[in-house]
């Protein structure tokens, strides 16, 4: 078995990204998209003011894939293991292109949403196309020229080319519609704990991870290896299906791949540069200390202090989301909007309950507006999948209540859907929107990167006003980001969710899970120590180094037919107290399980020995020969040699046996006594 | 191993389906439902032949319901809150949503409008549904350490399963009720081709094939069209769940083509609750309505509204879905009191009523006058239609079953006695599968092989993968619907080389299969050849190379050299 990590990734968006092969297959696990590089274009400016954009590149956006991805032959991945809906925003490459042939496998949820949001991605793209209008031109874009590169500010050089320039070759244009149905048709959707088999071989199965809706860890179970893909999980959830650990246990391995917390980490050190070196004008802006102030109540450190405490993290999480309300509110007070361009589907769907009452309690008649294309069949969606929730959620539909709160919120009209929306239509003269519209108001929509979508326009119209809050996942650097809004005066409240498992709750689920080889990031060997001891070896893997992960079974196991198992016609060694038989047979696989069954020829039942080992007694031979009516003599070998002799045949007919320690040579004109000469010599020779 | 087969209901009849089957030391109950023909002990499986002690909880390893009709999970709450039952219960989502109102439905009708002693009340139901554990299909649960249990589509209502069990090598299934063709709200049974050593299925429809479903909608809805346009008013007596919903989709749908304004009602808070249900379930209905609920969920029912008591005596043409389904009592005979006499009227009847109540009588000729007790009597004038949309496959569809899953063993249950010995005919004859239609409280054994689980070398393995593995598609029979998923077949990787190896068996060690050589060298000895010269062994001395090599009869195989 080996294990090439192609990405680390970076965060709930953009998870990590492995090819691991096993039993001569390739498995690609997540085809993900890195959304956050998208920070390098401009937006699409109503007003064409070049002050606006301070270096972002004005075209057409390209998709930042996994650049190591793209050194792998498509046609020989067998198979695509997807985990989360961010998973798979990257499989449409893949899929359509005519050398891949191997199979996708995601839960029916993950499907679903992720086939949501390539479709919402596609949709928003599409203002870009009408501005720009089509990308006809063959060949790379402009901005991907080198001199257009080195005019790129440093940091977002860094984002195009990565650190040593090879992730330039990983930037790619959208996808079509098509090319997204296309892919979905590739995909083989499963429940929790299913069980698909891939080439006979392998057996997956997918369980709850926690995260999102659908998303799951894998069990890839192999005829001699049991794996088990970990990937960020969420102990309890207030909306999705808790982390299913139990049904993890007993694998043999696992692949350690939550990085959640080497993500939040890692940004927290960007943030601190960013601070401090760059000499950007954006972070003299006033409204942006206003970002880290309120950041640091979620800092990292914090955050663990809390959990050591015992607070279950759960009721951290929908602290979070209540402490997001009450900033909402005071800001819906003073007479601002909110606008809310989270890409979190649990976090939208808690937010939206959370505002509900929270307005309620307050009497205020506010609109709460969610502009997406997506937005109807995603909120449907989630209202009918009681399989997929966390306990209390499926408590709901056992009482007959609607599984989430926004399905009353749509009932009552206190929640509206557009599904788009453009500068021209939202405040103008439109008339069914502007009888709709009203502020102040919170809206919900995409895209989180604050390039695509609806909230572009929002923010354009929001960005000055002080009396407004924005509200931004941590993860997507706050400032690049806020790069085309200059001058916010808008108060942004940046928070970080829980996106995986908590570092200190990694060594004692490792110890629940009980594996013997662990497949450990090399850039958490630090923060988590692991004890590597007799019962549970690490091994560490880095970013586009193959790991070679040692067989820790020797032997397959192999399911014996009763039919064929009474054909065995067992001799005993009594000397060396055991018993062997000759076997013959077919071999089936099935389901990951190999199985021997009597072939459908007729076998030869004879009990001839075909191997011999050891040496013949020269009196227990003749003696042998004489049960079969042959009479002969021994004749010693001249020198003497231990173990040569021969015997020579008189009667019935002439004949001689030749031996030496290894071998044995018959003499006879006549084939039947051969066979009896060859039946007396098996008789006291060591055969099987 | 032996899989002994307890069946405790709905042995060569139709009620409280209840079958124990004990597996590999696993002893499961499928179903606990309740027969409504009978008022006294009758209506209950017999338990004790579980566990005479009344130790249910030591006596059986699970229980799985596999729907939420009462004559299968009727007698649930008295079996475990009256009989003490505690361990673990399985049922789907839809069917631990559904059946408390089901069974909260039934105990109203007996206590409060018979005025029966009640068997169970209101908190056994909802003390018996918190130890219900939720399956979803095809999800392989392990229930303990042997016991893999999973559930398939099975069509018949809302959340209905088939059950599949496996212990070590030892796998059934049971059915449940099924149907083999979709209607309008459920999709068709779907199943992967299983290993099977039994098959317990049902069988109400053991000697029936179905015309086509069209006809028989077309003839209801044109039924209902022409005493609407009369002025007439059409009465149709319903579970609140299953059928309901079927004949409202039709309505509606027909409604919204024909531009009709006509009011459709529901009677009971309880249809329009259980939509609500549907509404979150859509997961288990057909495909169609899986396709199109984001843009209009087919159980927002555009003209359907509830229904008032004071509409009864309302002039003009109205449509009304009331419960229950037989007309045995309660609104349903209430409206059918004041309806019947009007020969404008309409009242259509389910497929199937239980002798006694008025459904029944109605369907056996056509009475003038019924009598519901000694001093009332209804004239009956009005129309009568009989629908025949049942959820249950017919013969044909049963017999596609058996062969497609091809078990070692068939049990038929729920259906009548004599159709089911037909039946259980065809499949003996016709499939050559060993088949029993056992009565109730009869127990069938049903013997079943076992593998032996060895270890293979990794070289034996080598020499097996020299010959290519190829899937193997079984070419089968075609069936009459494509419901049957055809993943099973394709994981199946056949092997055509005969391979050969030597199984070694030690007292202490799981016995290993090695090859030849790998075999000598565990022994620590080196192989001893034999070889054969066919000539004179006086010339031999002299000329060692006039010897003739021959595939003589001993040596016939390879292994020999046979050379000089």
């Amino acid at each position: 078995m080996k294990l090439t990590c192609l990405s680390q990734g970076g965060g709930y968006h953009f998870p990590p990204c492995y090819m691991l092969e096993l039993c001569g297959f390739r498995l690609l696990l997540e085809c993900p998209l890195d959304l956050s590089a998208l920070t390098v274009f401009a937006p699409i400016s109503a007003t064409d003011n070049d002050a606006n954009a301070s270096g972002l590149i004005k075209a057409q956006p390209w998709y930042k894939t996994v650049a190591a991805l793209h050194l792998w032959d498509p046609s020989l991945i067998g198979a695509i293991l997807v985990s989360t809906p961010a998973g798979m925003l990257g499989l449409p490459f893949l899929a359509r292109n005519p050398k891949f042939s191997g199979k996708i496998y995601a839960t029916e949820a993950t499907a679903r949403i992720g086939r949501l949001m390539m479709e919402e991605l596609v949709a928003m793209h599409a203002e870009f196309v009408q501005f720009y209008g089509p990308d006809e031109r063959p060949g790379l874009p402009e901005w991907m020229k080198w001199e257009e590169l080195e005019k790129l500010p440093p940091a977002l050089r860094e984002v195009v080319m990565g650190e040593d320039g090879e992730e330039l070759g990983s930037w790619m244009p959208l996808y079509s519609a098509s090319d997204i149905k296309e892919c979905m048709q590739k995909v083989q959707s499963v429940k929790y704990a299913e069980e698909v088999c891939y080439n006979g071989t392998i057996i997956l199965k997918a369980f709850s991870s926690g995260l999102e809706i659908g998303s799951c860890n894998w069990t890839v179970n192999g005829p001699r290896r049991n794996i088990t893909y970990l990937s960020s999980s969420i102990f309890e959830s207030s909306h999705a299906m808790d982390f299913d650990y139990h049904s993890l246990q007993g694998n043999d391995l696992i692949l350690f791949s939550d990085l959640s917390s080497l993500n939040s980490m890692a940004k927290k050190g960007n943030d601190f540069n960013g601070n401090n070196n760059h000499s950007e004008p954006m972070h003299k802006d006033a409204p942006l200390c206003d970002v880290s102030a309120i950041r640091t109540d979620y800092d990292n450190e914090d955050e663990i202090l809390r959990c050591l405490g015992g607070i279950d993290e759960n009721l951290e999480e929908i602290d979070k989301i209540s402490f997001v309300c009450s900033c909402i509110l005071d800001s819906l007070q003073m007479g601002g909007s909110a606008l809310i361009p989270v890409g979190r589907l649990g976090v939208v769907l808690l937010l939206l309950e959370q505002l509900s009452r929270l307005l309620e309690s307050s009497h205020l008649k506010v609109p709460i507006f969610m502009i997406s294309t997506a937005a109807e069949e995603m909120l449907a969606f989630t209202n009918a999948v009681p399989e997929w929730l966390c306990k209390q959620r499926q408590q709901k539909l056992f009482s007959g209540e609607a599984l989430f709160g926004h399905v009353e919120l749509m009932d009552e009209k206190k929640l509206l859907l557009f599904p788009i929306l453009n500068s021209s239509n939202l405040f103008g003269t439109k008339t069914l929107h502007r009888m709709m519209w009203q502020e102040p108001c919170i809206v919900f929509s995409p895209h989180w990167s604050l390039r695509l979508g609806p909230v572009v326009h929002l923010l354009r119209r929001w960005h000055a006003d002080p009396r407004c809050v924005l509200v931004v996942e941590e993860g997507a650097d706050a400032e690049v980001a806020l790069l085309p809004f200059k001058m916010v005066a808008m108060k942004v409240l940046q928070c970080s969710f829980l996106s995986g498992i908590r570092m200190q709750k990694v060594r004692p689920l490792l110890e629940m899970l009980q594996p013997k080889l662990v497949l450990f990031p090399e850039d958490l060997r630090l923060q988590c120590p692991l004890k590597d001891d007799s019962s549970c070896s690490i091994l560490y893997y880095l970013k586009n180094v193959m790991l070679h992960v040692p067989g820790l079974r020797s032997d397959f196991e192999v399911c014996l037919a009763t039919d064929l198992a009474f054909q065995l016609k067992p001799r005993k060694l009594t000397e060396r107290n055991m018993a062997i038989a000759r076997l013959k047979g077919q071999l089936l696989l099935n389901n990951g399980k190999y199985l021997l069954v009597a072939s459908k020829e007729l076998l030869d039942l004879s009990n001839k020995q075909l191997l011999h080992w050891g040496s013949a007694d020269p009196v227990r031979l003749l003696m042998a020969l004489q049960e079969r009516g042959i009479i002969g003599s021994i004749h010693w070998d001249k020198n003497g040699t231990d173990g040569v002799f021969s015997i020579q045949i008189t009667k019935p007919e002439e004949a001689m046996i030749e031996t030496s320690g290894t071998k044995t040579v018959i003499y006879c004109r006549d084939k039947t006594m051969a066979a009896l000469i060859y039946e007396a010599f098996s008789s006291v020779c060591g055969g099987i | 191993m032996a899989i002994e087969c307890l069946v405790l209901g709905a042995g060569q009849e139709v009620g409280k389906s209840c079958v124990v089957v004990s597996i590999g030391g696993k002893r499961i109950m499928f179903d606990c439902g309740m027969h409504m023909g009978y008022l006294d002990h009758r209506r209950y499986p017999d338990f004790s032949l579980i566990s005479e002690t009344g130790d249910f909880n030591s006596a059986l390893t699970c229980i799985i319901i596999t729907h939420f009709h009462l004559d299968h999970v009727g007698a649930l709450p008295y079996f475990t809150e009256v009989r003490g039952y505690q361990g673990p219960i399985f049922m789907t989502y839809p069917t631990k949503a559904m059946a408390p109102l089901m069974l909260e439905d039934y105990r109203k009708v007996m206590v409060e409008r018979r005025g029966e002693e009640e068997q169970f009340s209101h908190d056994h139901i909802v003390d018996c549904m918190k130890k219900v554990t939720t399956l979803d299909l095809k999800q392989t649960v392990q229930v303990d350490k042997d016991l893999q249990i999973r559930a398939y589509y099975a069509g018949h209502v809302l959340g209905a399963a088939m059950i599949y069990a496996k212990v070590g090598d030892t796998a059934m299934v049971y059915t449940g009720d099924y149907n083999m063709t979709p209607d309008r709200h459920l999709g068709a049974a779907q199943i992967d081709r299983l290993q099977l050593d039994l098959l317990i299925t049902e069988s109400t429809y053991a000697t029936t094939i179905r015309d086509s479903k069209y006809a028989r909608e077309r003839e209801f809805l044109k039924a209902v069209h022409k005493c609407i346009s009369g002025g007439g008013k059409v009465l149709i007596p319903t579970f609140a769940l299953g059928r309901a919903q079927e004949l409202c989709i039709l309505l509606d749908d027909y409604w919204e083509r024909m531009n009709l304004k006509i009011p459709i009602y529901f009677s009971a808070g309880l249809t329009i609750q259980a939509n609500k249900y549907y509404k979150m379930l859509i997961g288990w209905t057909s495909q169609k309505i899986k396709d199109t609920y984001a843009i209009r969920n087919t159980f927002d029912f555009k003209h359907v509204c509830p229904f008032d008591r004071s509409l009864i005596n309302a002039s003009g043409p109205c449509v009304l879905f009331a419960t229950p389904g037989m007309i045995s009592g309660g609104f349903s005979l209430e409206v059918f009191k004041q309806w019947a006499p009007s020969e404008k009227n309409l009242v259509t009847l389910p497929g199937y009523c239980v002798a006694g109540t008025i459904g029944h009588k109605l369907m056996s000729g056509k009475p003038t006058r019924i009598d519901i007790d000694k001093d009332t009597h209804i004239d009956v004038r009005c129309q009568i239609h009989q629908l025949s949309f049942s959820p249950h496959t017919d013969a044909k569809g049963i017999m596609d079953l058996v062969e497609f899953l091809s078990p070692k063993h068939v049990i038929l249950v729920h259906g009548e006695k004599p159709k089911m010995a037909t039946l259980k005919g065809r499949i003996q004859s016709e499939l050559g599968i060993q088949c029993n239609d056992p009565a109730n409280n009869e127990t069938v054994l049903i013997p079943t092989t076992q593998n032996v689980k060895i270890n293979a070398t990794k070289m034996f393995m080598r020499s097996c993968s020299h010959a290519d593995f190829h899937s193997v598609k079984n070419s089968l029979p075609c069936l009459s619907d494509s419901s049957f998923g055809d993943s099973e077949a394709s994981n199946l990787v056949r092997n055509e080389k005969v391979v050969e190896g030597i199984l070694v068996m030690e007292k202490t060690k799981t016995a290993k299969i090695v090859c030849e050589d790998e075999f000598l060298q565990t022994l620590h000895v080196e192989e001893h050849k034999v070889q054969f010269e066919y000539s004179c062994p006086a010339e031999k001395c002299r000329e060692q190379v006039s010897c003739q090599s021959n595939s003589g009869p001993p040596p016939s195989d390879g292994n020999f050299s046979e050379t000089c």
